[in-house]
């Protein structure tokens, strides 16, 4: 494996960056719209409710770590996409590339873009609502280290799907959080749903994250092994993300779709 | 199944582990269900070689080239670049190649410059700053190394592809149709400057045009490639004498309409 060329594709996604408002504005504008809308909404009930429950590090700080994972899969997607919108596959795969090296760069650059994000919601959630990340303490890390690992996962295998189903696919992509976000108890309890998406929720790494960090903040029971066994889960998935894309890749050289990629089929 | 068409005298796998070929194509096959794009291909390009590479359009050619780039899997067959297995070792023999083609321009949202920059990281080539210099100077770029490559005339752009393919000095390089979008003047000067590029490294090019005059200017060798098989092969400038033609214009319309009145097809 060529760092440099891991470098490139990392490279290359800065300087669209740099070189572009449109693509630097989303980095830090839609997160900072979520954090002032939630911290308004946790103000409000906090100030309606009677029980003298913080709202604060519960809803504020879930809207937080979730906008975090959405940030990290579109950073992943938005650097791939970039080759689908300049019709850079011929150039970008005729090239010593490799699919570890190219997947390497966009993670890397989801790891920058994702990092700004974050950065501009804690400043704001911290200074503006008063939201203290001493509630959480050192479960921080593992919370954020779940939910980024969970989001390259989501990236890389939105990617593959793109590669696979050609450029309109991409409206598949953008709801997928969404869908997933019920069942990841981001906001709730899981204990919440119906008996049949509990079940789907044990499959998901941000349902641990959710529980874990509610049981921290109300000083309920927490358990490790169960978080420990969300950052397996993620770590499985982003393997099985990677594997997805290579293989959905091997298919397009197979059938000629990688260079035909503007038909959007081989048939 | 697919029938091999050999018109090369010498086995390709023998002169490649002569060690002095830079391509070595065997009974190269493609298929689509029922289509055959490509039926039993076999060719060589030596180094510091020039092959032509014509046909009419759907003859295979693009298909060729996209296989010889590891973008579109054979159906059956063998592709070696500097005896490089490109199934087997796909990244090495990657590394000692490079194309450019009209319909592959650079991102037109980066500029020339940074494109340059990011394809010689990925071809790991040293000393970049001072081969990007000497290659905008070479494809007279240096007043566009800022602009955005979008923002470049399709001349402009041939020129920054051509600029990209010689970044890494190739061992074998590949082009589609470079010179399509030229005017007749820079047409010349380009194609002197790539054959000065290819004799100063000893490169093998294998070169696709519909413009007879290039090919029998630039090319040492060319390959008359039809429905998928090469059906003619020799030098340029010798081959329509020797086929009772007047010009290689002439002999390209027999090949393509009257393959049969040849003898060939």
């Amino acid at each position: 494996m060529f760092i440099t060329r891991t470098f490139a594709i990392v490279l290359r996604q800065a300087y669209l960056i740099r070189g572009s408002f449109s693509r630097l504005f989303p980095l830090f504008a839609w997160v900072a719209v979520d954090i002032v809308l939630w911290g308004f909404i946790t103000k409000y009930l906090n100030s309606v409710t009677a029980s003298g429950f913080n709202f604060v590090p519960v809803l504020l700080g879930a809207v937080l770590l979730w906008d975090f994972l959405i940030r990290v899969m579109q950073g992943v997607t938005m650097a791939f996409f970039e080759d689908v919108w300049s019709r850079n596959f011929l150039n970008i795969f005729a090239t010593p590339l490799s699919i570890s090296e190219y997947l390497g760069g966009l993670v890397i650059s989801s790891i920058a873009t994702s990092a700004v994000g974050l950065a501009v919601m804690f400043a704001l959630a911290t200074t503006v609502f008063g939201l203290s990340f001493m509630t959480y303490g050192l479960m921080i890390v593992p919370y954020l280290l779940t939910l980024f690992l969970c989001g390259i996962a989501l990236g890389i295998f939105s990617s593959a799907v793109v590669l696979r189903m050609g450029p309109a696919a991409e409206w598949f992509i953008w709801p997928i959080p969404a869908l997933i976000s019920p069942f990841a108890g981001v906001f709730y309890p899981i204990a919440t749903l119906p008996k049949w998406m509990q079940y789907v929720s044990e499959l998901l790494p941000p349902s641990y994250v959710f529980e874990g960090m509610r049981a921290v903040v109300t000083g309920g029971s927490f358990s490790l092994s169960a978080l420990l066994w969300g950052g397996c889960l993620a770590i499985l998935y982003v393997l099985l993300a990677a594997w997805f894309f290579a293989r959905t890749y091997r298919y397009a050289v197979r059938t000629g779709l990688l260079a035909r990629y503007s038909a959007e089929s081989v048939s | 199944m697919c029938p091999a068409t050999e018109v090369d005298t010498t086995s390709p796998r023998e002169t490649a582990r002569a060690g002095s070929t830079a391509l070595t194509v065997e009974r190269l096959c493609k298929t689509y269900g029922e289509t055959t794009a490509l039926d039993g291909v076999s060719f060589s390009v030596g180094h510091n070689e020039i092959v032509g590479l014509v046909g009419p359009n759907g003859a295979g050619k693009t298909t060729t080239i996209n296989m010889v780039l590891g973008v579109l899997e054979p159906s059956s067959g063998t592709i070696h670049v500097e005896g490089v297995d490109i199934a087997a070792q796909r990244s090495r023999a990657l590394q000692s190649t490079n194309f450019a083609a009209v319909y592959a321009p650079l991102p037109g949202n980066l500029t020339v410059c940074q494109n340059l920059r990011v394809f010689g990281l990925i071809y790991a080539v040293s000393d970049l700053k001072a081969r990007i210099d000497f290659l905008l100077e070479q494809f007279e770029l240096e007043h566009f190394r800022n602009i955005k490559c979008g923002l470049l005339s399709s001349g402009e752009q041939t020129r920054v592809g051509l600029a990209k393919a010689m970044l890494n000095r190739p061992r074998l390089l590949l082009l589609d149709e470079p010179t399509a979008s030229l005017d007749p003047a820079t047409a010349r000067e380009i194609r002197a400057r790539i054959h000065d590029f290819a004799m100063q490294d000893s490169t093998g090019v294998l070169w696709t045009s519909h413009n007879m005059y290039e090919v029998e200017e630039v090319c040492d060798r060319v390959l008359f490639l039809a429905r998928g098989r090469i059906l003619l092969e020799g030098n340029p400038r010798t081959l329509p004498r020797e086929h009772g033609k007047n010009s290689l214009e002439e002999l390209f319309v027999t090949v393509a309409r009257e393959p049969l009145s040849l003898g060939v097809g």
